[in-house]
C-alpha cells in the first residue's frame, strides 16, 4: 500500500484544492460537541434520536455505538482515500459502514442481551445514519488519520451528548427515574406520554424551541429589548 | 405466535405502527419533503415503489442467505438491494417526469438512506413473514409512509398562513406539529390485536 498515514509524519502536500489538510486544533473536536451538534444543529440522524431516547441508558448505548461506528468507518475511509475511486467512493462507504455495523451488532449481543433487545432494529438501522455517511464524505475523504479521528470522536461525542439530553429529559418526566433509578417518591405520577412516540417529538422540539430562544436573546442583547418573553 | 392475517398486516403497518409516527423511521424525507402537497405525494409513491421492489428482493436475497448459511452479510447485501432499487427509480423518474425529477431533487437519491426501507427489509426479516406477507407489509408501510407525509404536509400549508413568534419559527415548529401527529395516530393503538 502505498500510503501508510502515519500520524506524525504528515501526508506529503498535494496540487488537489480538494486534499486541504486541516491543521489539528482543539476546535476540530470542539466543533462536534457544540457549533456543529450533528443533532441540534444539523438536524441530521433523526430517526435514531428519537426512536431509541425513551430512556437514559438506550440513549447511552446508541450514541456509543454510534461513536464507534464513526470512528471505525471514519479511520477505514481515511487511510483508503487514495485507493476508492471517486465513482464508487458512496459505494465503498457504505459497506466500509455496514461492516462496522455489523461489528456492533454483534458485539452488543454478546455484552447486555438487555440493551440489544431494548435497542432492537435500531443497532442494524445506524447503517443509514445521515451523520456517519456525513462525515465519511466530507471529512474523512480528505483528511489524515488523526484530524479524522478527532473529529470523529467530537461528532459521536456530540451525537451521545444530544441523545442524552433527550433520553433523560424523557425518561425523568415519562417514567419518573434516571438510568433506572427512581428520582421522586412512591406517589409520583408519570407522564406517560413522554416515553411514548409523540414524547420524542416534543422533548426535540422544546430543545430546539430552546436554543432559537437563545440564540434570539444573545443577538438582541446590546438592543436591551424587553421582548423576549419564554417560549420553553 | 399465529402468523396474522394479510388484511391485519396492511392496518399494522399503515396505521396502528405506522413507520413515521410510531415508529420513528423515514424522519429525515418526512422533515424535508413535508412543505408542499404535490412534492408529498410524489416523494410518498416513489418511496412507496422502492419499498415493494426492495421488500420482494430482500425476501429472495435472506432465503439465499440462509441456504447459504451467510447471515452475517444479510445488512450489507440489504444495502446494495436498496441502491439498486433507488437508482431503477431514479432513471424511471428522470426519464418520463424531468420536473418531478427537479423538484424532489436531492431527496430521490437520499431514498438510499432512508431507515423505513432498510427497517421495513429488517423487520420482514425478523418477523418471519413468508413472502405474499412481506409484500402486503410493504404495501402497508409505503401507505402509511405516503399518509403521514400528506397529513404533515396539509398541516404546513395551513401553518404558512397561520403568524408565529419568530422564535418557534423553522424545524422547531414541524416537530412540535409532528408530535400532535403521532399523538393522534396513538388512537389506533391496539387496533388488530398486540403486537411485538
Amino acid at each position: 500500500m502505498a500510503e501508510t498515514t502515519q500520524p506524525g509524519t504528515g501526508a506529503k502536500p498535494t496540487a488537489d484544492p480538494f486534499n486541504r489538510q486541516e491543521s489539528l486544533t482543539a476546535d476540530t473536536f470542539l466543533r462536534g460537541l457544540w457549533q456543529e451538534n450533528p443533532v441540534f444543529v444539523m438536524l441530521l440522524g433523526m430517526c435514531p434520536t428519537l426512536a431509541v431516547t425513551n430512556s437514559a441508558i438506550n440513549a447511552l448505548g446508541m450514541g456509543l455505538a454510534t461513536t464507534f461506528v464513526l470512528l471505525g468507518s471514519g479511520a477505514l475511509v481515511s487511510l483508503l482515500r487514495h485507493l476508492i475511486p471517486k465513482q464508487v467512493r458512496i459505494a465503498s462507504y457504505i459497506v466500509i459502514i455496514a461492516t462496522f455495523v455489523t461489528v456492533v451488532d454483534y458485539a452488543i449481543h454478546a455484552i447486555s442481551l438487555e440493551l440489544y433487545a431494548s435497542l432492537g432494529a435500531f443497532i442494524q438501522l445506524i447503517v443509514v445514519n445521515c451523520i456517519i455517511l456525513g462525515r465519511a464524505e466530507a471529512y474523512a475523504s480528505k483528511q489524515r488519520l488523526l484530524p479524522t479521528l478527532v473529529n470523529g470522536l467530537g461528532m459521536g461525542l456530540g451525537f451521545t451528548l444530544a441523545l442524552l439530553s433527550l433520553g433523560s429529559v424523557r425518561e425523568i418526566l415519562g417514567s419518573g427515574s434516571l438510568f433506572g433509578y427512581p428520582l421522586f417518591g412512591e406517589d409520583f405520577q408519570p407522564w406517560l406520554v413522554m416515553v411514548l412516540p409523540p414524547g420524542g417529538f416534543f422533548v426535540l422540539g422544546a430543545w430546539l424551541l430552546l436554543f432559537a430562544w437563545l440564540k434570539q436573546r444573545r443577538e438582541r442583547r446590546p438592543l436591551a429589548s424587553a421582548g423576549a418573553t419564554s417560549h420553553g | 405466535m399465529v402468523s396474522p392475517s394479510l388484511p391485519l398486516i396492511f392496518l399494522d403497518a399503515a396505521v396502528v405502527n405506522n413507520f413515521v409516527l410510531a415508529l420513528f423511521l423515514g424522519i429525515c424525507p418526512f422533515l424535508g419533503t413535508s412543505a408542499k402537497k404535490e412534492t408529498a405525494l410524489n416523494m410518498g409513491l416513489a418511496t412507496m415503489f422502492v419499498m415493494v421492489v426492495s421488500s420482494i428482493a430482500a425476501y429472495g436475497v435472506n432465503w439465499l442467505l440462509i441456504a447459504l448459511d451467510l447471515e452475517f452479510l444479510r445488512l450489507i447485501c440489504y444495502i446494495a438491494i436498496i441502491a439498486s432499487a433507488v437508482h431503477l427509480v431514479e432513471m424511471f423518474v428522470k426519464k418520463y417526469s424531468p420536473a418531478l425529477f427537479r423538484s424532489l431533487g436531492i431527496f430521490l437519491p437520499l431514498i438510499t438512506t432512508n431507515c423505513a426501507i432498510l427497517g421495513l427489509a429488517l423487520f420482514q426479516t425478523a418477523k418471519e413473514y413468508d413472502f405474499l406477507q412481506s409484500l402486503v407489509y410493504s404495501l402497508g408501510a409505503g401507505t402509511g409512509f405516503m399518509l403521514a407525509l400528506l397529513l404533515m404536509a396539509g398541516l404546513r400549508e395551513k401553518l404558512d398562513l397561520a403568524r408565529l413568534p419568530t422564535v418557534s419559527q423553522g424545524a422547531a415548529m414541524t416537530l412540535m406539529l409532528a408530535g400532535l401527529l403521532s399523538l393522534a395516530f396513538m388512537g389506533f393503538a391496539g387496533l388488530g390485536g398486540s403486537h411485538g
